[in-house]
């Protein structure tokens, strides 16, 4: 295998990492506060057409992704005032949210398909982005260095920070944490608002970066292996990070076995490969000591209301 | 002077059947609004959509084609639903379901004989229950979430179509377009009305909701089912099996999308095509929680989930409303049917104590999930 083969694998592996991770990321933090958002997907794919619309009208990818971002907090407070305020069902919820965002993503973008923009691209000096070699290093949209950034960031806050202390609290009990003076439905409001803009970003991701273009059902499912991977990663951010991988090798496998057009194997079967792999990982990690029903947060998917 | 809720002592039994016709209402008038500041003739949509098809009564029979494979998924699924085993693979199954049956189908093209029609129905069924016995297995041995394996699973079968269309059961008289061959007469389902659409699943669909109410109303298991919902600690001390009441919630949701997915097939399609997978098995989700669980509800929920898609068609042409404005009035629907379910537990009232002053009572509640 060559260098510069190596590298290209690399690169796409990091690639097509980085969205499912950030969505993920969100997802993590809201389910750790005791709150199933099974709206990943939708929220997404309303990230991705906003990131889009927004750059090729006013020309700029970074004022394209901060609408990304605010797009998917702002839809994913539907989803926060229904479950939290209203205490609907969580996972019914969810679908709503995920089917609404499919129909208006592809709504408001009907008249961008086809469109082409700038795009997010690397942030690096061209000698060193474009290098063969290089590139495996600096070639990068800055999201993908953002993408590090936040599995750190999120990691210290659940862990070493007071407010992540509070939210793992409302998480696991929320009547204690409530009777100890938490305000559970605030933390959790929070928590919503931050997973619905990560999973804008990870939107944006595709269609800023990856595509880069709008065409509906641009995400193809990743928001529901985001919320696998929370399952996989047993709620812990490194672990995550390890999955997310795993699965951007599994989807370049898919991308390179297709490109190379091996006879062998139905391109059907190479499309099926990232959603096989996540029933795989799901029943082998399930079956461990540590299984999801243990490590999962206790109050998780449940309705809170606090006593009039 | 502010509302605020207060948690009923019964829930309620006026807005158990009141909510669903206000969340109908409000997305009609939502729905206007929202897609009039989008840019579309928004009342003329909801006019198009809601009502046009009522109006002519030609349309009626297609409200029934299109009605009667929501209902039979939907049925299916509340069963599930109702026990807290979230199917959300319902299209997966319904197209595993369709191919099944359509393999029976291919492999009797040159026979005849009244007994083809049935076998394919028994394909259907049971490759929709195969199909669904995954995630059950998943779920029972390895403690996987039905939600997501039931999901994945409906992205693989939709490659398996794709599979099977472009390869292997390519009709070779097909002019080279991926679909199978035309069903033959035996293949095909009857009509039962003369010179209507209205097929033989309608009756079907309709007999499913009164076998299915008997089960779930008067039989032991239906009791499993729904005490398993309501109070999981109850059922097992009850000694029920939390294993077989998942099986069972599984294999039953599977059975009849299967039934569905081998009753369009051999009904409005008369062949396989890549274009099978309709999303009925998301919009009878959406039928389930409208009809609130209950099969009588949920026929009476078909016919208005059926509305947006035979009212969504004449709209695109009538007004060139885009397809996808069919799932934003789905997704509204279902929006404006969950908040309004707070009123089943919680009534509004007056002013009084503001909710933060409670605080110091430091007690707090958790509204039972089984109301959803």
């Amino acid at each position: 295998m060559s260098p510069e083969f190596a590298v290209a694998i690399i690169f796409a592996v990091v690639m097509s990492s980085t969205p499912i991770l950030i969505a993920a990321l969100g997802e993590l933090v809201v389910e750790k506060s005791g709150v199933l958002n099974l709206g990943v997907e939708g929220m997404m794919l309303i990230g991705a057409v906003t990131g889009f619309i927004v750059t090729v009208s006013t020309g700029s990818p970074w004022l394209g992704a901060l609408a990304a971002l605010a797009a998917g907090a702002a839809v994913s407070m539907i989803f926060g005032y229904l479950t939290l305020t209203l205490t609907a069902n969580q996972v019914a919820t969810g679908l709503a949210l995920t089917i609404f965002g499919t129909g208006v993503s592809a709504l408001l973008g009907a008249s961008f398909v086809g469109v082409t923009t700038s795009t997010l691209g690397p942030v690096f000096p061209r000698a060193l982005a474009a290098d063969p070699i290089w590139r495996v290093l600096f070639g990068y949209s800055p999201l993908v260095y953002l993408s590090f950034a936040l599995t750190l960031a999120v990691w210290w806050f659940l862990k070493h920070s007071r407010a992540g202390l509070v939210l793992r609290a409302v998480g696991e009990s929320d009547s204690s944490a409530y009777s100890i003076g938490y305000p559970v439905l605030f933390v959790r409001y929070m928590a919503v608002l931050f997973g619905g803009a990560l999973a804008g970003l990870a939107g944006a991701f595709y269609s800023l970066v990856l595509t880069p273009m709008w065409a509906e059902r641009l995400t193809s499912g990743r928001g529901w292996i985001a919320i696998a991977l929370v399952v996989f990663a047993a709620w812990r951010p490194g672990r995550l990070l390890l999955g997310a991988y795993l699965f951007g090798a599994v989807i370049t496998l898919e991308l390179q076995a297709k490109a190379a057009g091996w006879s062998g194997l139905a391109p059907e079967f190479l499309t099926s490969l990232p959603y096989l792999a996540t029933i795989l990982v799901l029943a082998l990690i399930s079956g461990r000591r540590l299984s999801a029903r243990t490590a999962a947060p206790a109050c998780l998917g449940k309705p809170f209301r606090a006593a009039a | 002077m502010s509302l605020r809720l207060e948690p009923r002592l019964q829930p309620s039994r006026l807005m158990l059947f009141a909510s669903p016709l206000a969340a109908v209402v409000a997305t009609l008038i939502v729905g206007g609004v929202v897609f009039t500041l989008l840019g579309y003739d928004g009342f003329g949509a909801v006019r198009q959509i809601f009502l046009a098809p009522l109006t002519n009564i030609n349309r009626w029979q297609d409200l029934l084609v299109k009605a009667a494979p929501l209902a039979i998924i939907a049925i299916g699924l509340s069963i599930g639903f109702r026990a807290n085993v979230w199917n959300i693979g319902a299209e997966g199954q319904y197209v595993v379901g369709g191919l099944a049956g359509t393999g029976i189908a291919l492999a009797t093209l040159d026979l005849s004989g009244a007994w083809i029609l049935p076998a394919m129905v028994l394909g259907g069924i049971v490759g929709g229950m195969a199909y669904a016995a995954v995630p059950a297995f998943l779920r029972v041995k390895l403690g996987v979430n039905e939600i997501l394996s039931s999901l994945m699973l409906n992205y693989v079968a939709i490659q398996l179509l794709y599979y099977l269309m472009r390869g292997p059961w390519r009709d070779p008289m097909g002019f080279g377009f991926p679909q199978t061959a035309m069903f033959s007469l035996d293949q095909t389902l009857p009509i039962i009305v003369p010179r209507t659409l209205i097929h033989l699943g309608i009756p079907l669909a309709l007999a499913l909701a009164l076998a299915v109410w008997f089960v779930m109303a008067r039989t032991v298991a239906g009791f499993q089912v729904r005490l398993m919902g309501l109070s999981p600690q109850a059922a097992r001390y009850g000694g029920f099996s939390e294993n077989r009441i998942v099986w069972l919630c599984l294999l039953a949701g599977g059975g009849l999308a299967g039934l569905a997915g081998i009753l369009e097939a051999a009904g409005p399609f008369g062949q396989m095509v890549p274009s099978f997978p309709t999303g009925y098995g998301f919009t009878a989700i959406i039928v389930a929680f409208l009809g609130r669980l209950h099969p009588v509800g949920i026929v009476l929920a078909s016919l208005v989930l059926a509305l947006t898609y035979v009212g969504g068609e004449s709209a695109q042409t009538a007004i060139g409303l885009p397809s996808a404005a069919i799932g934003v009035f789905q997704a509204m629907l279902l929006f404006f049917l969950l908040a309004s379910d707070i009123l089943i537990r919680y009534r509004l009232a007056r002013g009084g104590r503001d909710a933060g002053g409670a605080k110091a009572g430091a007690g707090a509640s958790r509204s039972g999930e089984a109301a959803v």
